[in-house]
């Protein structure tokens, strides 16, 4: 058996990797995707030989960009690896639950995960539109001249202005007629915020929820979404601080398997 | 992977080799109907001594010349119907002496008036409900098609040709059933893939007792293959049933992919599957009344309320000893995608995961439909 186990999950915004050995996880690192897949993962690989890990490990790929690991000896979708990886950070912190919602924000998609006792039993998947997902904060961002940071405080001091296009092309546009007339940034980035939580928030209601919800994707380290998420849903909405390397953990915990 | 037999033809293949076939039938001055929908009474296209062909409604080409007259947010399957027709690509739309549509849903029945200005389209009016009113109404429509197809082509349509019609369309539905029920068998002894294309192909071949032949043989073929290779051995293959809109334009992407991942498709709950099949027309009861009652129990998703369906899907698991239900709804079909959510109901109550894919023609979106397969196929074999 291999003595380190690592998984690898290459998003569309963030690859972020996890290694395990025997008693768990050592190491956890992201690096931003960038346009090529293939130098990414050839840019965590070298990583891992610096740390020390390069040698005898078992690797597991997943993301939208898993193919481009040649090194992985098995590439698994990221539904199976956010449930997998999930159900592992938030069942270990609440050992009584045995069934969670995973809802993870993604760079370009949004996932709802039904984990039931540690295995996935549904799960439904929102692409081909940015609205309701990481991307749609970001391109909103650089729209006010905000780094992500800047925007969930500004975000928080404002009084959330209405977007209503279902497009984020559109959304952009209808943005830059809030610029236009003169309204706050505060308020605007609030609105931006309220839209994307609405959205992941009636994705949520449409699947069903069981169990307690939870939050993974790089948008989990933001305590200001979560608490607007919470209020769109209904219920609170956890999280945990390796929410963002759910799929990577899944993957990793793959490769253990 | 995909096992197909050697001399399998594929969809594009048939509907090409038919091109000639219409052609050759045209000259001889043969009657020829157009249709799109398994709702139109085709023993009475056949008792008028007409060949009734499937009109090209599956492929992305026309869609972009559609849109020029129709909104771009409806169905694929309108917007190409329209399309073909409007830039003249459909031989089979070409050679049609008219056409017949039917008021199943909103799409289509706006889009046969303006197809009407293409070349005569017919519109039956089929009503969405199934009472005694309804069947009364429906049978009504049945007796108005057997006197335009008379006054169309100036001739007399008698009860006994339709009730011939009949006896051979009711032994085809049986021919084909039995080709399907194959799914039934376990290990799958024959792709989904193959099974779907087949069956979409034969609209090409205009003779009955020729379909009913070359269906026959392979299902033949198919069980000798089983009894002497299969039988017995067990597979770790999930057995998915299809379910959903009509599915021949997006075939490739969804279940060519979904096999091609490791899984069988056994069963169709869909209008190119068993649905139209199940049941025969009851040759007891009066002739319009016999075809208005079978072709008004048609379980799509444009009957309401469409219970008939759900039983039936909870049925087909059973019976077709189901893993997993892959339904498959063309974008903006509307009925499909509402009917979804019982769907989904029906199946998570029997223990069975369920999967919805929404797309249209293009193949933009083949890898996110690959991703969600692949997650859906994970979930099924733990």
């Amino acid at each position: 058996m291999a003595k380190y186990f690592v998984g690898i999950d290459i998003g569309s915004t963030a690859s972020k990797t996890v290694v395990m050995d025997e008693d768990g996880v050592v190491e956890a690192f992201t690096m931003p995707t960038g346009w090529n897949g293939r130098e990414t993962a050839e840019a965590i690989y070298e990583k891992l030989k610096e740390k020390g890990y390069g040698e005898d490990f078992v690797c597991v790929a997943t993301g939208y960009g898993r193919i481009c690991v040649d090194y992985a000896a098995r590439i698994v979708t990221e539904i199976t690896c956010h449930g997998k990886g999930g159900w592992k950070l938030f069942h270990d912190q609440d050992e009584a639950q045995n069934a969670f919602t995973i809802v993870d924000v993604g760079g370009q998609d949004t996932k709802i995960i039904k984990v039931e006792n540690g295995l996935v039993t549904d799960f439904l998947m929102n692409d081909k539109c940015a609205a309701g997902t990481g991307k749609f904060i970001e391109v909103m961002a650089t729209r006010l001249g905000a780094s992500l940071g800047e925007m969930y405080e500004m975000a928080k001091r404002g009084e959330a202005l209405s977007i209503s296009a279902m497009c984020t092309v559109f959304a952009e546009s209808e943005v830059i007629s809030h610029i236009g007339s003169g309204k706050k940034r505060e308020d605007i980035a609030a609105g931006v915020i309220d839209s994307v939580a609405s959205r992941v928030g009636n994705l949520c209601k449409r699947h069903g929820i069981i169990g307690k919800v939870k939050l993974t994707g790089g948008l989990c380290d933001s305590p200001y979404f979560l608490e607007v998420l919470s209020e769109k849903i209904g219920c609170e909405v956890g999280s945990h601080p390796m929410g963002r390397y759910a799929g990577a953990m899944g993957a990793a915990l793959t490769a253990k398997k | 992977m995909l096992k197909l037999p050697e001399n399998f033809e594929t969809y594009a293949d048939a509907r090409k080799a038919g091109f000639l076939r219409m052609k050759e039938l045209k000259e001889q001055g043969t009657r020829i109907v157009g249709i799109y929908c398994s709702f139109v009474p085709y023993e009475l296209i056949l008792a008028a001594g007409a060949v009734a062909v499937p009109l090209c409604a599956t492929s992305e080409e026309p869609i972009s010349a559609a849109e020029a007259d129709l909104p771009r947010n409806l169905c694929p399957l309108i917007k190409a119907s329209y399309g073909f027709a409007l830039t003249d690509t459909c031989p089979y739309f070409y050679f049609s002496d008219f056409i017949v549509g039917e008021t199943t849903c909103d799409g289509k029945k706006k889009m046969f008036e303006l197809m009407n200005d293409l070349k005569e389209t017919y519109v039956m009016q089929l009503p969405a409900r199934r009472d005694e009113a309804a069947l009364d109404a429906w049978e009504l429509e049945i007796k108005r098609f057997w006197k335009k197809l008379e006054d169309f082509y100036g001739i007399t349509i008698t009860e006994d040709d339709v009730r011939k019609a009949i006896e051979i369309k009711n032994r085809e539905r049986d021919v084909m059933l039995d080709y399907l029920n194959l799914g039934k068998l376990n290990p799958a002894p024959l792709s989904g893939y193959e099974m779907g294309t087949r069956l979409d192909s034969l609209g090409f071949t205009p003779d009955i007792e020729q379909r009913c032949d070359v269906i026959e043989a392979r299902t033949k073929e198919v069980l000798k293959d089983w009894e002497e290779n299969y039988k017995g051995k067990t597979s770790s293959r999930p057995r998915i049933l299809v379910t959903g809109c009509p599915n021949s334009g997006v075939r490739e992407k969804t279940i060519k992919a979904i096999e091609l991942l490791g899984a069988d498709v056994v069963a169709f709950d869909c209008c190119n599957g068993t649905r139209e099949k199940i049941e025969k027309v009851d040759t007891g009861l009066p002739v319009t009344r016999a075809l208005a009652k079978k072709y008004l129990n048609i379980n799509c998703s444009v009957m309401s309320p469409n219970q008939s369906r759900m039983d039936y899907i909870s049925e087909m698991i059973d019976d077709y000893q189901v893993d997993g239900v892959l339904e498959i709804i063309l974008q903006s079909c509307h009925t499909y995608a509402i009917e979804a959510h019982n769907v989904k109901k029906t199946v998570m109550a029997k223990g069975i995961p369920y999967l919805e894919i929404e797309t249209d023609y293009s193949q933009a979106d083949s890898g996110q439909i690959n991703t969600r397969l692949e997650a859906f196929l994970e979930t099924i074999q733990k």
